[in-house]
């Protein structure tokens, strides 16, 4: 092989000619490689918390993010088409649910209708009694749940039936002259109305 | 060695009792102070240098790439209708996300510049000689890893950028005589790129080049502990003085790993990777570049056509390959100075150099053209356009859309008819959206099949004790409306 003396791992001499002394000893200076053993230790350990931020931050998505857009709106189209409302009208409103990155979509029924002081309302096709989905019957000029026969005023108000109250208001409000709604479901079989999600 | 105590009674079969620090007590259980002092004391030729934190620095970034490549693949899908919608999930939604793709995508290229340099180093210090020969294979194989996994995670955001010059990429491949277009055919998992080309760079770039890099990383640390580092070319230099691996060469080491979390953390903060629109096969228009480390290559195979292809290709990238990777077995003489090594540092230097002028030529021809450059400008105005656009999520399967609405309503108006009594008499609510059944009711997709139109009729206005019990309504609908329910049931398959 090569005679070259410096491709080989050095051995420590014995006896060093020369002043700059090689191969310092683990035992020379104890105080500094402590030192410096606890400077890098600690150093090292902050860095590494530092560098675990981004790491916690990115992996426990959305426990660090702020607002995450918050209840989404269902348009109901222009706000002009209530205004002359003769009876309830019925709508297909689309819903979008977040999955991460996937969204579901899915379709509720709810009717648009005049309330008591004649401002116009949403109310969710949902009974309040079992879930079944409330039909609006024009001859009879109420709403008739098709399960188990209870009725409803035209505003919602409860006329008949198993039902324990009337039927639900949603939440609504208008953008850029269109009706928005948002969906929620109540608690059934309880007389006062109670928003679950 | 750590004394352990003797137990006063030999017969004991009792361990001897504890004490000292908590330091000494996981010693005794582990014995981890031998290895870690055999581990820090290794000796330093020459003594501690700056030029030595290259192999540091790159151990250093292969572990950051692992971490963030693992949380990032967190919320990656490897498959082509998911893969661009969750990494542009991870860009603009995930808290961090684009920071950690950021230096992912970055510690990439400083990985390949950090090599260059090592390579650079090891070839100018003549360090692969002297019984270093697999050492010396060892690195030029994780070489070649470090480019495949350069290669590999490029397509994995399946934007425009990412799919056309992987399409560029395993068509030159192709090229190659014999095994090219068998080659291509593997790789993408058929003839064209497609979701298959995708799961296989993913487990490539995930599970079997990273195991490959675990291998041969281990490898060449092994041999090189077992060489010893070879230390400044010069003779005699060594002999001088003889430094010890801590502390000052695992400061130097140290203060190099921050030097680059700190430029990695600057970059990915101030300018973010991007992400372009997805993948469109269809636009004619996109220009594909590769990425900065393999402008070289893809400035060379644009001078060889024809029958003369395979000289590009394979011979001439052969033949330094094989120059390369034989160097310690024919460069035997044993010195090491760089000035006294013409032929090889002159080789290594024209080289280097070639590769450098092909990348420059490559940009400035683009540069050049105008359409070309044109192009490219708006291809980044796209990317920046996409980045700046709010997330886009993906509509699940099964969600109701306006094409699966407006089915079985569509071409007859009794069973549009059926499918609003459907919805308005409240079967829906049991029954699902199109009669697939919930929790609450049975499916009622194919009962047309099972049962004939009267007897169905009969049990919608008059439910069998069962049904009742399951909480089925009678429901008396006209003749009419009935018919039309039942077209409706009838349709659906």
């Amino acid at each position: 092989m090569s005679e070259g003396p410096n491709l080989e791992k050095p051995e420590p001499s014995p006896d060093p000619p020369s002043p700059p002394v090689p191969a310092p000893e683990t035992t020379g200076q104890p105080d500094r490689r402590r030192f410096i053993g606890w400077l890098l230790s600690i150093s090292g350990a902050v860095v590494a918390v530092l560098l675990c931020i981004p790491l916690v931050r990115e992996s426990l998505y959305p426990v660090f993010a702020k607002g995450t857009g918050g209840p989404g709106w269902s348009d109901l189209g222009p706000m002009d088409q209530y205004t002359q409302l003769a009876a309830p009208a019925r709508q297909v409103i689309k819903i979008k649910t977040l999955d991460g990155w996937r969204q579901t979509i899915s379709e509720k029924v709810v009717y648009v209708t005049k309330g008591p002081n004649g401002k116009v309302e949403v109310l969710t096709a949902v009974c309040p009694h079992l879930g079944c989905e409330v039909a609006w019957v024009q001859d009879q000029d109420h709403f008739h749940c098709p399960c188990h026969g209870g009725t409803f005023a035209p505003d919602g108000k409860y006329i008949s039936g198993p039902p324990p109250r009337g039927m639900d208001t949603l939440p609504t409000t208008v953008q850029n002259g269109r009706l928005m709604v948002q969906y929620e479901y109540f608690q059934n079989l309880v007389p006062v109305k109670q928003v679950i999600g | 060695m750590p004394e352990s105590p003797i137990s006063p009674n030999p017969h004991s079969s009792l361990p001897p009792e504890d004490h000292g620090t908590l330091a000494e007590w996981f010693d005794r259980r582990i014995g981890w102070r031998v290895p870690l002092r055999e581990f820090l004391e290794e000796r330093i030729p020459g003594g501690a240098r700056w030029a030595y934190v290259f192999g540091s620095g790159l151990l250093f970034l292969l572990l950051s790439q692992a971490v963030t490549g693992i949380f990032l693949a967190m919320y990656y899908v490897p498959s082509a209708d998911h893969a661009h919608t969750t990494v542009a999930y991870v860009m603009k939604v995930v808290t961090d996300g684009a920071f950690l793709r950021s230096i992912h995508a970055y510690g990439a290229s400083i990985m390949v510049i950090l090599l260059v340099i090592h390579v650079t180093q090891t070839f100018m210090y003549g360090s692969y000689k002297g019984r270093r020969e697999l050492m010396w294979i060892s690195g030029c194989i994780l070489f070649a890893l470090v480019l495949g996994m350069a290669f590999t995670g490029y397509l994995l955001p399946w934007d425009e950028r990412a799919y056309f010059a992987t399409a560029v990429g395993t068509n030159a491949m192709s090229e190659g005589p014999i095994i090219g277009q068998w080659l291509k055919l593997a790789l993408r998992g058929g003839a064209d790129m497609g979701t298959l080309t995708l799961s296989r760079f993913f487990v490539l770039h995930v599970f079997l080049i990273p195991l490959g890099l675990l291998a041969f990383v281990g490898a060449h640390l092994f041999l090189f502990r077992k060489a010893g580092p070879a230390g400044p070319p010069s003779p005699g230099t060594a002999e001088k003085k003889v430094g010890i691996f801590y502390p000052t060469q695992v400061l130097l080491d140290a203060a190099f790993a921050l030097l680059l979390i700190i430029i990695l953390a600057l970059f990915a903060h101030f300018v973010p990777k991007g992400l372009g629109p997805s993948v469109n096969p269809a636009d004619t228009s996109f220009i594909p570049r590769p990425e900065w480390y393999y402008r070289p290559l893809f400035q060379w195979l644009k001078y060889w056509e024809g029958p003369l292809v395979v000289i590009g290709i394979l011979v001439v990238p052969g033949i330094i390959t094989a120059l390369f990777l034989g160097l310690p077995f024919y460069d035997r003489r044993p010195e090491r100075r760089p000035w006294r090594r013409p032929v090889a540092v002159g080789t290594f230097c024209f080289v280097l150099g070639a590769l450098i002028v092909l990348g420059i030529i490559s940009y400035r021809v683009d540069n050049k053209d105008p359409v070309v450059a044109a192009q490219l400008v708006r291809q980044e105005e796209a990317e920046k356009q996409f980045m700046q656009a709010p997330f886009q999520p993906e509509v699940a399967g099964g969600s109701i859309t306006a094409s699966s609405t407006s089915e079985g309503s569509g071409s007859n108006p009794q069973t549009a008819k059926g499918k609003q009594i459907f919805e308005s008499q409240g079967c829906v609510v049991c029954h699902g959206q199109g009669a697939v059944g919930t929790s609450m009711a049975v499916k009622l997709v194919g009962v047309g099949q099972q049962l004939p139109p009267d007897q169905l009729a009969n049990l919608i206005r008059h439910p069998n004790a069962k049904m009742k019990a399951g909480g089925m309504p009678s429901f008396p609908l006209s003749d009419n409306d009935m018919k039309s329910l039942i077209t409706y049931l009838d349709s659906l398959k």
